[in-house]
């Protein structure tokens, strides 16, 4: 080598001067980094080691009229975990699965929740078992990634008493996360699937708290940070205007056997004390994912245990609608309540070529329209139907509201089928211009036919019968109370006709249903219906004390035979609410 | 001669300690994490080590030139040896599990004898370029340096283990330079790995190639150089897509994330990243010592070897990365200087080859970490942890002092 001081020095000059620019070039980076960046990457850093972990809030207490608890929270536990991967998440469950059995269905669901929002802990559990709890804290060490936390749990002290007002809770789906009408919700939430849970979801839910917690690298949680951890919060209770003994008292009558809703109704306000439907399910099965044996079992029963018989079912009314039929011709001034048709009933009505039966083959003679209420005479109201018109008639059960809906506050309330105005478009859409006679004015006339209404429509509409004329909104819990005039009678007729409803139970189609010391009104029903010939629906509809209204009540028995079964179950409620509440009314105990 | 004896070069001594306590105190940081981990006592057997390198150290001082430049062709052809059955029985560790770097007997891994290879080759680069009294001045004068570099790079780059290999490469070329090597025969010795690394765009690499054949027409090297530079020029051109099929996945993902680090955030790409954060989070001042969360949270991989530094940046700071970089650049000053101030050509190619392989790790390391360079796995001098390495940096250190304290005394007013 060329080993001249000078040339040595030269070089190492060069030396000392590429080695300096390349470290001032590494300096410069640090500072890019550490000093221009610095704020990017700080954020960067918090966002890799902290992570919100959310609180689950308690939903809200519902309450009955009188205090009692109709749903509550129990302690509950939720396992989840921070995951990095589907495949993170697979493996813990395979890992959990050495120790307790884990269907693929969990699975499934943890994978979905994870995949819906992974910067949140997946739930693994919604509602584990104590046993798993108490399992899976023992081995704490072996999962140190689980996050066990407490989880208010729904419960409903009645359960299946209740189950067709409260409805039930379950983790928000996928369509509920899109929906607009619930935002803000996060996979592995509760939500309101049906009944008061649903319709007052946005007062029940609680709202979720968070804590920040450390996390390394793997996501396992190191410590709580002390940084604005917020407690979640529940709503104040909600209080409704249901009679839970009442409620008790009507599910008890039902049992196990029969099908069938009822409402109970008070006639003014339009409170609802009691809304049945049988068949029930327990919503508390529903609470941390419905066992899918159980959810199989309520799919597959004929008796359909979920579909809501007092709000959603809806039937052909029968003779319960009479009532329409003579309201109608009553405000149009054509009949009075002493007024006779011109046939008498000899077991039916001659229409052209066609016969139509009265329900009693032995006849009802000639009868005032009081008297073919209290007997429910066919063969009467088919004249008076054909007197009316049916383009009246329909017109006139329009106003009554036999096509709407009675705004009841729980979800998804059936609308009642009933023909449109004009009525000659409406049939002729329906069978052809050429496929219909007059014919459907008589099967109108007696509430058959294009008719089929619910069981809290029909409430309603007893509500104007029992008071003036005006209907009651049905009000589960209490809102401002709203009501509607569906007619206008004069009142010496308006009295005829409840007068006319008494007498249904005290000597007429119902009379085997009188109560001692309540005098009690109403109008029994027994529909044919399309799926069966020879099993009719059941109906009745009333209200007591006759003199001074304090309850509606509608029963309607799926395939129940003759309507006064439905009058036997409809006073023995109307008994139980009567007697039982007798003591407490210091105006009554002078009579 | 001994009386002749300057004393001892003591600030580059004092130096090198201070830099070994520093990277003591980081490994002793690296451990301390919320979720302990082997590494929480590492820096004990650092501490070991330091002890067992400082002792060879300091006995390599009180040896003598004449005595390195006898034994080193023995050393050279025993690390020859060495790497060779390294091949057959060497073992990995750690993240590099599937490498063979390591010397194990009976299931004790001894080292890595990569590490005291390099001064092995460092020696004997020195004493070939030593041998002749007029600098390599054409190719074919660079063949016996080239091949005693290259022997052991084929060996190490078989292991296989990239980053050592890279050091080697900046070993060879530094002392070149040092050697008087000019620099059109650096440019065409180079050529064929630049050829190598363009090749990946037809068009720069066209560019390269026309610049090559202008300083060959400059330049008039000997004949068969010159067709040697044009052959071997075009054929790393038209095989670097081959090549870069026999590249093993990992080398070829490193590569590639080098260029994109977001492109694979939560594998390769997730070191450098992981890597910026900590040591973007640090600020000015630092999160203070032992108190990085990204490290204590264990988001930095490798926090006690190859990204050590990212905790120094991250807990103490743009502060604490001036003041390492700054006793490195002093660390490197002294060791040119002893390089300048050698009494024969070989010390002199000695010091400033042991000084280009500390540069070359501390560049790449460094750089690596802050995203300048691609993640290569090599470590960093004083700080990393790893017995041979801290070994060899002391018996580096013995060695500069050795020859330092041989050197020429303050009178000839050398300044650099």
């Amino acid at each position: 080598m060329n080993f001249h001081p000078n040339e040595v020095q030269r070089r190492a000059r060069i030396a000392t001067t590429i080695a300096r620019v390349i470290l001032l070039v590494l300096v410069l980076a640090f500072f890019r980094t550490q000093l221009v960046q610095h704020d990017r990457y700080a954020l960067a850093a918090e966002d890799n080691r902290l992570r919100q972990i959310p609180l689950p809030a308690a939903r809200a207490i519902i309450y009955d009229r009188h205090g009692e608890i109709i749903a509550e929270n129990v302690p509950g536990y939720s396992i989840s975990v921070l995951a990095r991967s589907e495949r993170a998440i697979r493996a813990l469950m395979e890992r959990i699965a050495g120790l307790v059995p884990i269907t693929p269905e969990q699975v499934g669901s943890a994978i979905r929740r994870y995949r819906t929002d992974p910067s949140r802990p997946t739930v693994l559990f919604t509602d584990a078992p104590p046993a798993l709890v108490a399992m899976l804290e023992e081995r704490r060490v072996e999962f140190p990634e689980l996050i066990i936390q407490s989880a208010p749990k729904r419960f409903y002290p009645d359960g299946p008493v209740v189950s067709a007002l409260v409805g039930y809770t379950g983790e928000v789906n996928d369509r509920e996360l899109t929906d607009t009408n619930f935002v803000g919700y996060k996979p592995g939430q509760l939500i309101g699937k049906d009944g008061i849970e649903r319709q007052y979801e946005g007062q029940l839910r609680g709202r979720e708290g968070t804590r920040f917690m450390e996390v390394d690298a793997r996501g396992r949680i190191v410590r709580p940070v002390a940084r604005t951890d917020q407690e979640p919060e529940s709503p104040e209770p909600l209080r409704t205007n249901i009679d839970l003994d009442l409620q008790r008292f009507v599910a008890s009558i039902f049992g196990d056997s029969l099908i069938g809703g009822v409402v109970v109704m008070e006639p003014q306000s339009g409170a609802v004390l009691a809304l049945h439907s049988a068949p029930t399910f327990d919503p508390n099965r529903f609470t941390g994912g419905i066992p899918k044996s159980y959810w199989d079992g309520l799919q597959a029963d004929p008796r359909r245990p979920l579909y809501n018989k007092a709000i959603k079912g809806t039937y052909p009314p029968g003779s319960i609608w009479k009532l329409a039929t003579a309201i109608i011709a009553m405000e149009e001034g054509l009949v009075d309540i002493d007024d006779r048709m011109p046939v008498a009933c000899r077991g039916g009505y001659q229409f052209g070529t066609r016969f139509f039966g009265c329900w009693d083959p032995k006849g009802h003679g000639n009868p005032t329209l009081a008297q073919a209420i209290e007997h429910s005479c066919d063969t009467y109201f088919y004249q008076l139907g054909l007197k009316i018109g049916l383009q009246r008639l329909i017109a006139g059960g329009l106003a009554l509201g036999s096509r709407t809906r009675t705004g009841i506050d729980l979800p998804a309330e059936s609308r009642p089928l009933f023909p449109t105005d004009p009525a000659k478009a409406y049939y002729d859409k329906r069978f052809g211009p050429q496929g219909w006679t007059n014919a459907v004015t008589l099967n109108l006339s007696i509430g058959q036919g294009e008719n089929s209404q619910t069981v809290v429509s029909m409430a309603r509409f007893y509500t104007a019968l029992a008071t003036d004329g005006m209907a009651a909104r049905p009000e589960v819990v209490q809102r401002t109370p709203e009501r509607e005039r569906l007619f206008t009678l004069a009142p010496r007729q308006m009295q005829a006709l409840q007068g006319a409803l008494t007498s249904v139970v005290g000597s007429g189609t119902a009379a085997a249903s009188r109560l001692q010391g309540i005098t009690v009104a109403g109008k029994t029903g027994t529909a044919q219906n399309a799926q069966s010939q020879d099993q009719y629906h059941a109906w009745f509809v009333g209200y007591a004390p006759a003199e001074a209204p304090r309850l509606v009540v509608a029963v309607m028995l799926e395939f129940g035979g003759h309507g006064s079964r439905a009058a036997r179950i409809a006073t023995r409620i109307m008994e139980h609410y009567l007697k039982g509440t007798v003591v407490a009314m210091p105006e009554m105990a002078g009579e | 001669m001994r009386a002749s004896r300057l004393p001892a070069d003591w600030p580059l001594a004092l130096v090198a300690a201070v830099l070994t306590m520093f990277g003591v105190a980081m490994v002793y940081s690296a451990g301390q994490t919320d979720v302990p981990t082997f590494v929480v006592g590492l820096w004990r057997t650092q501490l070991m080590w330091v002890v067992v390198g400082v002792l060879f150290g300091y006995g390599v001082s009180r040896l003598s030139v004449r005595l390195i430049d006898a034994v080193t062709i023995p050393v050279y052809v025993l690390s020859l040896v060495v790497l060779a059955v390294l091949l057959v029985i060497g073992q990995g560790a750690g993240t590099a599990a599937s490498t063979k770097s390591w010397l194990a007997i009976g299931g004790v891994r001894l080292g890595q004898p990569s590490e005291l290879a390099k001064i092995a080759v460092v020696v004997m680069l020195a004493r070939v370029l030593s041998a002749t009294r007029a600098a390599p001045s054409s190719l074919r004068h660079l063949v016996p340096s080239a091949l005693v570099v290259g022997v052991p790079w084929l060996l190490i780059m078989a292991q296989p283990d990239l980053g050592t290999g890279i050091v080697f490469i900046g070993i060879y070329f530094a002392m070149l330079f040092w050697a008087g090597v000019s620099w059109p025969l650096l440019l065409m010795a180079a050529s064929p790995a630049l050829s190598l690394v363009l090749a990946f765009s037809t068009g720069i690499w066209g560019g390269w190639f026309l610049l090559l054949l202008a300083v060959i027409a400059w330049v008039r090297p000997s004949r068969w150089d010159g067709v040697g530079l044009v052959v071997a020029n075009l054929a790393m051109g038209v095989l670097a897509p081959l090549l870069w099929g026999r590249l093993d996945p990992y080398q070829q993902r490193r590569i590639l994330v080098f260029l994109d680090p977001s492109a694979d955030p939560r594998a390769s790409g997730y070191h450098v990243i992981q890597s910026q954060v900590a040591i973007g989070s640090g600020g000015f001042f630092g999160k203070g010592f032992t108190l990085g969360s990204q490290k204590r949270l264990a988001f930095l991989p490798e926090q006690e070897t190859d990204f050590i530094f990212p905790v120094v940046a991250e807990e103490l700071g743009f502060l604490g990365v001036l003041v390492a970089l700054g006793l490195f650049t002093f660390l490197l000053h002294r060791t040119v200087r002893v390089a300048a101030r050698a009494t024969s050509p070989f010390a002199s190619l000695v010091a400033f080859g042991l000084t280009a392989a500390w540069f070359t790790h501390i560049v790449v390391n460094i750089g690596m970490t802050v995203g300048l360079l691609p993640v290569t796995g090599i470590p960093l001098p004083f700080f990393s942890y790893g017995g041979s390495f801290m070994l060899m940096s002391w018996l580096s250190v013995g060695l500069l002092v050795l020859i330092s304290s041989e050197g020429r005394g303050r009178a000839d007013g050398l300044v650099i």
